[in-house]
């Protein structure tokens, strides 16, 4: 077909932040998705607990502290989550290193008092019902902190190489700044199922 | 216009600053296409976006157009197999007590029939469609994210093949295709058929998943500039409605047969109520997912619907807001309707009566679309071709299955004819009528873009005629004989029952149905290599995919198009307005904003990579490695880990910096 110049777009930027990148909408579809996935498996384990009146089924509480803390840790680690996403946006590649490597620093730490959570359940996954969804919430949690610790610490080691200094590259970092919120903020609910259900329900 | 106009100041990233700096972007910069002659541009283009030559090329490619191909030709041959399975069951059942198939068999024929016209072809093929469709139609240079597009290609054809080797040695899901406990738990489903099903829906689950990110964010961000919501064609937008109902509904059957897998091999009791678990929540987990699947399969067909009837009533749509608004209705009321596969479970009755309600209630939307339609056809000047017969098919048996929808929706009739033949009659009436038909047509009136050559007109409409009354001849006598009281699933059926002649001209019907496909693939193949050619716009037909050469070139459009119009080739009939200043030596595409399309960034796409391929079997090896053993998610983290990593790793090219 023939065509007329009726645009020029030479001027235009070759990266953005935030919501005006595809990447970050990317991200987005994946946490929706991932976050149906959380919900409905909250969903079955409340659906299980209206069915039963005793829904504990006579296993006992479940220790809270080691989830406390993972919970501390994480609420914690959303504050330099957000002073890397100012210098990934200011494209300030000495700051952006060093909180990379904090973020993944503040990445493995809970990761290691996930691990002693899992004993603290007091009940393993194939006692009953019960303990079958308390393993399938907290393992569903976990692999969301494995994959994302894991392309924390993938980004870092990228960011300390030649291919760091790009707008692109600060770009995937902003994303995993938003992504490590979506992980903390999916952990409170699952928290709450899992630790203060039993207690108040 | 200037991009000034478009990007405030306030818009524009840091980059500046860091360009004062000498350092990010300016540097790397190359030629660009304003005021370059068409024979220059082209060869330029061509270079920076083309398949690369050899197996590995091939294997790499990240062109949206040649996946789609890929999955098309994939997607049609598993409707072969999975029609070849409807074909030996309707053998066995032409006469009363044949033994031409043993019940397990059979189960397994009905099983892989079911899994393979849903999870193989049905969903997967409205996809591809989409893939090959979309970039074009919103006036893109490739879908977003295109190595994950590849990837999900890869998933799905080892899911397919995963769950075709499985019953060429007999061990075939055998649990029919919603697969319920506790007949697929694991006390009464020993072996590993179950396992089978669960795995290869996670596979083809991940796919799609994929593939609907990928649509979503091309739709939203890379529409060419001008191209405001209200400019979005029909067909974009069902795609763009379809994958969000992927998105929020295929995560339920994820995690269904997660659980199911987890059951059976891991020993936990999620579905078992003798130890707190329920069998139950399984049908609620799966229909929440299972009743927007037939809109999954259904809302990219209104697409193709929307697309062919202006293009032959040789008039815009009418109504264009209305259709939007019903897509995005029966999109929301989709979720609401799960519980209406689960009348017969003895749920509450105030339950049952809301979803009574809403399943009366998605009649609706459906209907605004219908008239909406037709109105289009009245008040234009239809030219009856191959692509609007299959429409008006589609207006016939898609009717008549909403109608047996609306009776099924009412509880008593429902408790009457569960599980039997008048149910299948309704779904294949829904989703033959409402999905398949409109994809023969979109065949047809897609098929020159693809190839650059006409389908036979003649051969068209043979296909048409003999598909809709082998068609009708197969499945209305299934209401009848559902209405007498045959049961699905059965393998056979005693002389005494007297239904042995309908049942013998229900087989008749099914194998002209299946004629008429063998016709299609004909006409295929023969007007592949000896069709008519083409030219860029056959039909004269409206929107962006039209304005580029038939088969487009791996570039799609030597410059973008500037939209200004819902049907951009019909407001302005030559010269296409264009943009200009894109790089010719980086595949760069414009990133738009969401709501008015203004050009926001040029961004880089991915170039060709085999890293996809290679994450896609060691994510395939993991699933098939995990039915036996759940160590396999332990020992497959590592070759995931290490093909991902070198997917995201940057090479060094124009597209890996900015």
């Amino acid at each position: 077909m023939n065509q007329r110049p009726a645009m020029d777009i030479s001027g235009l930027p070759t990266f953005g932040h935030g919501p005006r990148s595809p990447t970050w909408w990317g991200t987005l579809g994946f946490m929706a998705l991932e976050g149906t996935g959380f919900a409905l498996a909250a969903g079955a384990h409340l659906y299980l607990a209206t069915l039963w009146p005793n829904w504990r089924l006579s296993a006992p509480q479940p220790n809270h502290w080691p989830g406390t803390i993972v919970t501390l840790l994480l609420i914690v680690s959303l504050v330099p989550n957000h002073m890397l996403n100012r210098y990934a946006k200011e494209c300030a590649i000495g700051p952006v290193r060093i909180g990379m490597v904090v973020m993944s620093l503040l990445g493995v730490a809970p990761l290691i008092v996930r691990w002693f959570e899992f004993p603290a359940l007091n009940i393993y996954w194939d006692t009953n019902a019960y303990g079958s969804m308390l393993w399938v919430l907290l393992g569903l949690h976990t692999t969301h902190l494995i994959t994302d610790v894991g392309d924390t610490i993938v980004l870092t080691v990228l960011m300390f190489t030649h291919h760091g200094y790009s707008g692109r590259r600060f770009g995937d970092v902003g994303d995993n700044v938003f992504y490590w919120d979506f992980v903390v903020l999916t952990w409170i609910p699952i928290y709450l199922l899992i630790y203060w259900l039993p207690r108040w329900g | 216009m200037s991009s000034a106009d478009l990007t405030s100041e306030r818009d524009l990233p840091p980059e500046r600053e860091a360009s004062a700096k000498g350092d990010i972007a300016p540097g790397r910069d190359g030629p660009r296409d304003t005021g370059m002659d068409d024979a220059s541009l082209h060869r330029w283009l061509a270079r920076t976006w083309r398949t690369p030559a050899g197996i590995i090329g091939a294997l790499s490619s990240v062109d949206h157009k040649v996946i789609a191909r890929r999955y098309l030709i994939t997607a049609f041959l598993f409707l072969c197999l999975g029609g070849l399975n409807a074909v030996a069951m309707r053998i066995q059942l032409s006469g009363p007590q044949r033994g031409l198939i043993g019940p397990d068999l059979y189960n397994q024929l009905f099983t892989m029939h079911g899994v393979t016209m849903m999870f193989l072809f049905a969903v997967p093929i409205v996809q591809a469609t989409g893939i090959y469709l979309v970039p074009l139609m919103v006036g893109t240079r490739n879908i977003a994210f295109p190595r994950l597009n590849a990837f999900s290609y890869w998933v799905y054809v080892s899911g397919g093949l995963f769950a075709w080797v499985s019953f060429a040695l007999s061990m075939a899901p055998d649990v029919g295709w919603f697969a319920y406990v506790p007949l697929s738990g694991p006390e009464y489903g020993p072996g590993k058929r179950a396992d089978v099903w669960a795995q290869m829906i996670t596979y083809t689950e991940v796919s799609s998943l994929a593939v609907a990110v990928a649509t979503i964010v091309t739709v939203f961000k890379q529409r060419a500039p001008g191209m405001s919501l209200d400019k979005i064609p029909l067909y974009v937008w069902s795609l763009l409605v379809t994958s969000f109902v992927v998105v929020f509904a295929m995560p339920a059957v994820m995690i269904t047969s997660t659980f199911l897998i987890l059951d059976r091999l891991v020993g936990t009791h999620i579905f078992n109520p003798a130890e707190g678990g329920d069998a139950l929540l399984f049908q609620h987990l799966f229909w929440f997912f299972g009743h927007p699947e037939v809109y999954i399969i259904f809302l990219p067909a209104t697409g193709m619907v929307s697309a062919i009837i202006p293009a032959f009533a040789r008039r815009p749509v009418f109504g264009h807001l209305g259709l939007v608004l019903s897509l995005i209705a029966v999109g929301f009321l989709s979720f609401g309707l799960w519980v209406h596969h689960m009348f017969a479970t003895g749920l509450p009755k105030l339950g049952a009566s809301v979803f009574t309600a809403s399943s009366m209630m998605i009649a609706i939307p459906n209907g605004i679309q219908i008239f909406c339609w037709l109105a289009t056809l009245w008040d234009g000047r239809p030219v009856i071709r191959t692509p609007l017969l299959f429409v008006l098919g589609f207006f016939f048996i898609f009717v008549i299955g909403g109608l047996t929808g609306v009776m099924l929706a009412s509880v008593p009739l429902d408790l009457q004819v569960h599980d039997t033949y008048f149910v299948v009659a309704h779904f294949h009436y829904v989703l033959i009528g409402g999905a398949v038909f409109p994809l023969l047509g979109a065949a047809y009136f897609w098929f020159p873009k693809i190839t650059g050559r006409m389908m036979s007109e003649r051969l068209g409409r043979w296909h048409f005629w003999l598909a809709l009354i082998g068609f009708n001849a197969a499945f209305f006598p299934m209401h009848i004989v559902g209405l007498w009281g045959m049961p699905r699933r059965v393998y056979t059926y005693p002389a005494e029952l007297g239904w042995g002649n309908i049942n013998l001209f229900i087989s008749a019907g099914a194998v002209l149905f299946f004629l008429s496909f063998v016709l299609f693939a004909f006409n295929l193949v023969h007007s592949v290599l000896k069709g008519a050619p083409a030219g860029d716009n056959p039909w004269d037909a409206g929107t962006l995919e039209w304005a580029t050469s038939s088969p487009p070139p791996s570039y799609n459009f030597a410059r973008i198009p500037v939209v200004t119009n819902v049907e951009p080739l019909w407001a302005e009939r030559e010269p296409l307005p264009v943009a200009t200043g894109l790089r010719v030596d980086a595949r760069e595409l414009i990133i738009s904003t969401v709501a008015e399309a203004h050009p926001d960034i040029r961004e880089k796409s991915a170039t060709p990579s085999i890293w996809p391929l290679l994450a896609a079997i060691a994510v395939g090896g993991t699933f098939l490695y995990s039915i036996f053993t759940p160590w396999a998610i332990v020992w497959g983290a590592a070759p995931i880990a290490v093909t991902l990593i070198g997917w995201f790793w940057p090479k060094g090219d124009p597209e890996d910096e900015e």
